[in-house]
């Protein structure tokens, strides 16, 4: 299809404009951070880095961040493991309900959070067990499964098992194939899939909110606790910013995966 | 072959227990698939549906708010349900909640068609790869953010009234309209990389025959582009409209008093705590989503995903 110069265009515009958009408010809330009026109307009223400082030494911020990473790490471990076998067994073995799994690991993040959170929820009250760290920790395991498993499933199909047969005619030990050859050809697939698995459990606050206590904060929790009040609008203006930041981060590890080896997939 | 545990050397002449172990697992595949399949089966189908289940047995549960303490009435009834289905409230809720989130799918289709276009035909090699960077890197920013940053761009001394100001224009303010526009910002990424992903299987051969044989670039992408996008434009919409109906947080954010249907869900866990209740509701969305799915699945849109 020949598009006209004014067709061409037009596309461009709509673009670059959609390109607008989506960092315009992203821009703002950077540039909001530095501004001095504690009520953030637009335009900002001059320069400061005092809240930067100021949600430096912010104790519920600090806390809640450390939370949010611990719980990101448990969770993405048990990902981690969970998804590897489930792909496994799909990927390696034939046998009758290897497409139920694909959609039993795929539920819980195709169902709205907070189904997965009433869920969980409704479970958890049924058979006692307290909300507190360890809820969150499983609430976070069971929608990051799929991430970890997607990515070591398509792994394993590309690479085939000729190589694992090889290590076995020359002698080696089902461990020693695995800890050899099997998993260092999972190794960019496994960090890809942790990557993803951290960054949704980071980043989660429905299925938190379900399956926390009321003493523990994550990060989310702890902007969505703040969100409306009005002297800590700094504070949480400047943790937003700094969120936005650094969500560069995950970005330039996935691509640095992705070179070379085809790259991780959602 | 995670099963086997490494030991110290047997006796000289006797295989170690690991050597055993592992020719052992190798002569039997089923004990291994067994092994393999144990744990994330123990977690998703007795973990995760047996959770599901629970909700639905606690949506036939009542909660007697009759006397001085509230009391877990266990004999299964419909009366969650009923209240739900005839009480005038939970209608309007719902059907703004259907309506809001056909607007996002419709707005993020519009701005997501001619994106995708220019990334997949027009831009040349590099660009695309910018491009899809661009694109990609707001789905690592944090949703609440996202939310926020809406909120700071449509108050009353915000960005949007500021540019519109000087022509006379005024943003929408927090309401039904600020959560639709919040919620397209947010899961407009969800529409682009499908649609961008179909455009991009679709062979620039066709376009040029279509062209060759007189059709112009608005019949192309009409009667060629278009059918042949349409699985992954539904398959983008699941994204759009199923997030959209379980979202109670943006629309607290920035939707000023207006009630989502997610909100009536979360309002009786939190405030009430009416788990029956808010469990009988969150039955409705999941409908929706298997009907929905059900519905578009003769599209092809679910191998799109």
């Amino acid at each position: 299809m020949t598009l006209s110069a004014r067709a061409r265009l037009l596309l461009r515009l709509a673009t670059f404009g959609g390109l607008a958009v989506i960092y315009v408010p992203l821009l703002v809330v950077l540039v909001n951070s530095f501004n001095p009026s504690k009520t953030f109307g637009w335009p900002p009223s001059g320069f400061t880095t005092q809240w930067w400082s100021r949600a430096a030494s912010n104790p519920g911020a600090r806390e809640a961040l450390l939370t949010s990473v611990e719980i990101a790490l448990a969770a993405t471990a048990l990902a981690l493991v969970l998804g590897s076998m489930a792909a496994f067994a799909v990927a390696r073995y034939r046998w009758f309900g290897r497409e139920t799994v694909s959609f039993l690991v795929v539920l819980p993040i195709a169902l709205p959070g907070i189904v997965t959170g009433i869920a969980l929820n409704s479970a958890f009250s049924a058979g006692g067990v307290a909300l507190g760290f360890l809820t969150v920790v499983v609430g976070h395991a069971t929608f990051c499964i799929v991430v970890v498993y997607n990515n070591v499933l398509a792994r394993l199909r590309r690479t085939g098992t000729t190589l694992e047969e090889a290590s076995a005619d020359l002698g080696a030990s089902t461990l020693q194939t695995f800890l050899h050859v099997t998993f260092p050809q999972l190794r960019g697939a496994l960090l890809a899939g942790g990557l993803l698995a951290f960054a949704l459990s980071f980043d989660e606050i429905v299925v938190t909110q379900f399956t926390i206590s009321a003493g523990l904060q994550t990060l989310p929790i702890w902007i969505f606790a703040n969100l409306f009040r009005p002297n800590q609008a700094p504070v949480v203006n400047v943790v937003a910013a700094a969120l936005v930041v650094a969500s560069v981060i995950p970005v330039y590890l996935a691509n640095r995966l992705s070179e070379g080896n085809g790259g991780g997939r959602l | 072959m995670t099963t086997s545990t490494p030991t110290a050397e047997g006796l000289p002449g006797r295989p170690s227990a690991a050597v055993r172990a592992s020719s052992f697992l190798h002569r039997h595949p089923r004990l291994r698939l067994a092994g393999l399949l144990s744990a994330p089966m123990l977690w998703l189908v007795v973990a995760y549906l047996g959770s599901l289940a629970v909700m639905f047995v606690t949506a036939f549960w009542r909660l007697d708010t009759g006397g001085f303490v509230a009391v877990l009435d266990r004999t299964p009834s419909l009366q969650n349900f009923t209240e739900l289905l005839t009480e005038d409230v939970y209608r309007r809720v719902a059907l703004r909640t259907l309506g809001i989130a056909a607007a996002v799918t419709v707005v993020d289709t519009l701005v997501a068609l001619p994106m995708a276009f220019y990334m997949a035909k027009v831009a040349s090699p590099r660009t695309r790869k910018v491009l899809v960077a661009l694109v990609l890197t707001p789905l690592w920013a944090s949703y609440l953010v996202k939310a926020y940053a809406w909120r700071t761009m449509l108050a009353e001394d915000g960005v949007v009234n500021w540019a519109l100001g000087p022509v006379g224009g005024r943003g929408p303010g927090f309401g039904v309209a600020a959560t639709a526009i919040t919620l397209g910002y947010l899961w407009l990424p969800y529409m682009i990389l499908p649609v961008f992903a179909g455009l991009e299987r679709i062979p620039d051969s066709l376009l040029e025959a279509s062209g060759d044989l007189g059709g112009t670039a608005g019949r192309t992408f009409r009667t060629v582009v278009l059918p042949l996008l349409f699985p992954s434009i539904v398959a983008g919409s699941i994204f759009t409209f199923s997030l959209t109906l379980g979202d109670y947080i943006a629309v607290k954010i920035v939707g000023g008093s207006t009630q989502m249907f997610a909100n009536v869900i979360y309002d009786n866990i939190g405030v009430a705590g009416n788990l029956p209740f808010a469990a009988a509701a969150a039955v409705f969305p999941v409908v929706a989503i298997l009907l929905y799915l059900a519905l578009v699945r003769r599209t092809g849109a679910l191998d799109n995903l």
